[in-house]
C-alpha cells in the first residue's frame, strides 16, 4: 500500500467516525425522512391510507440493521451514535471488500 | 432516493432487474481492459466512499432529507463502467444488511444511482471540461457533473415513483404502490436535487478531483481516456 492510499484509508475511516453527523443535522433542522421512503405507517398518516400492494411487499425483507440505527431514532443519542460509527466501519468492510474479491476475480484469467 | 421495497409494482421493478443485470454484465467484463490491478484498491476505496457519503444525511429544514452518492467522483477518477460496479455492490449491501432501498428495488435503485448517475455525469465532465486538466473550468466541469448527475438520478426516481399509480390500482382507484403521481413526484425530487443535495453533490465531486489533481493526477480515467 502507498502512504497515499493509506491517507485515503485513513480518511474513510475518519468519515465513518463522523457519520453521526447524519443523525444530528436533520435532527436540529427538523428535517425526516426522504421522499418516496416513508414507512408503512408513516405514509398511512400522510395520505390516510396504505397501499394494499405496498403493505405486502414492504414486510418482505427484515434487514439486521435496519437504517444503520437499530434502535430507532428515539433510541439514546449515545446508542444511535455508536449503531452509526459500527454501521460505517462495517459499511467500508463490507463493500470494499466485496468490491476488492469481485475485481481481483475478474481479472484472475488475465496474464 | 433509494426506494424501499412496495413503492414499485412488480411491473416496474422486474423489468427493472433486468436491464440492471444487463449492465452489471457489461461492467464486470469491462473492468477486466478498463481496470489494472493497480486500480483494484481505488475501486475498493470508493465503494467505500460512496457508502460512506450516503449516511451524511442533508437537511431540507422542516422537510425532508437527502444524500450526496458519490457517483460523479468516482465515475471521473475511475471510469463509468467500474462506477456501475463498485455504487451497484453498495446498493446492494444497504439493501440486504441495512435495510436502505428495498430488495425488489435493488434493479431500480442500481439503475439510478449506478447507472444512470455515473453515465450522465461522466459525460457531463467531459463536455464541459474540454481539453484542460486544470483551472476553473475543470472545477467547473467536475461540480456540474456531480449536480447534473445526481440530479438526473432523482428524476430517474421520481418517474419510476410517479408512473406507479397509473400502472397498479384497486376496484377503487386507489394506487396499489407509490401513491403520488408525476405531478407531485417530479417537481418535488427535481426541486430538491437542484436546489440542495445536488449542489452538495457538485461541491463534494469539485473537492475531490482537485484534491486527486494535485496527489496522483496519472490516476483519473477521465483525464486519461481519449
Amino acid at each position: 500500500m502507498t502512504a497515499f492510499q493509506k491517507k485515503l484509508w485513513t480518511g474513510l475511516v475518519v468519515m465513518a467516525l463522523l457519520s453521526p453527523i447524519g443523525i444530528f443535522l436533520p435532527k436540529f433542522f427538523g428535517a425526516e425522512d426522504a421522499w418516496g421512503e416513508w414507512s408503512a405507517a408513516k405514509l398511512k398518516e400522510l395520505i390516510g391510507y396504505i397501499p394494499a400492494g405496498l403493505e405486502k411487499l414492504a414486510a418482505l425483507w427484515k434487514a439486521p440493521i435496519p437504517d444503520y440505527n437499530p434502535g430507532g431514532e428515539d433510541a439514546a443519542l449515545g446508542i444511535q451514535v455508536v449503531w452509526y460509527v459500527v454501521s460505517g466501519l462495517l459499511g467500508i468492510l463490507l463493500v470494499a471488500g466485496v468490491v476488492y474479491l469481485l475485481a481481483k476475480l475478474s481479472k484472475k484469467d488475465e496474464k | 432516493m433509494h426506494i424501499p421495497d412496495g413503492y414499485l409494482s412488480p411491473q416496474t421493478y422486474i423489468p427493472m432487474l433486468g436491464v440492471a443485470a444487463l449492465f452489471w454484465t457489461v461492467a464486470v467484463r469491462k473492468i477486466r481492459t478498463v481496470l489494472s490491478h493497480r486500480h483494484i484498491p481505488y475501486l475498493a476505496m470508493a465503494a467505500a466512499f460512496s457508502f460512506l457519503i450516503q449516511m451524511f444525511n442533508i437537511p431540507i429544514p422542516g422537510g425532508t432529507t437527502g444524500h450526496a452518492v458519490g457517483g460523479a467522483v468516482v465515475a471521473i477518477l475511475l471510469g463509468p463502467w467500474p462506477a456501475v460496479l463498485a455504487i451497484s455492490i453498495v446498493l446492494v449491501i444497504q439493501a440486504i444488511v441495512f435495510g436502505d432501498g428495498g430488495i425488489t428495488a435493488i434493479g431500480a435503485n442500481c439503475f439510478n444511482m449506478a447507472v444512470v448517475m455515473p453515465f450522465v455525469s461522466y459525460w457531463v465532465f467531459r463536455m464541459i471540461k474540454g481539453s484542460e486538466t486544470g483551472g476553473k473550468r475543470f472545477q467547473a466541469a467536475a461540480f456540474f457533473a456531480g449536480y447534473i448527475g445526481l440530479t438526473t438520478a432523482a428524476i430517474a426516481t421520481a418517474i419510476q415513483f410517479g408512473i406507479q399509480p397509473l400502472i397498479a390500482q384497486n376496484a377503487q382507484g386507489l394506487p396499489l404502490y407509490a401513491p403520488y403521481p408525476l405531478s407531485i413526484a417530479l417537481p418535488v425530487m427535481a426541486a430538491e436535487h437542484l436546489l440542495l443535495f445536488g449542489i452538495v453533490e457538485g461541491a463534494v465531486t469539485a473537492m475531490l478531483v482537485q484534491y486527486f489533481v494535485k496527489n496522483e493526477p496519472d490516476l483519473i480515467y477521465a483525464c486519461r481516456e481519449v
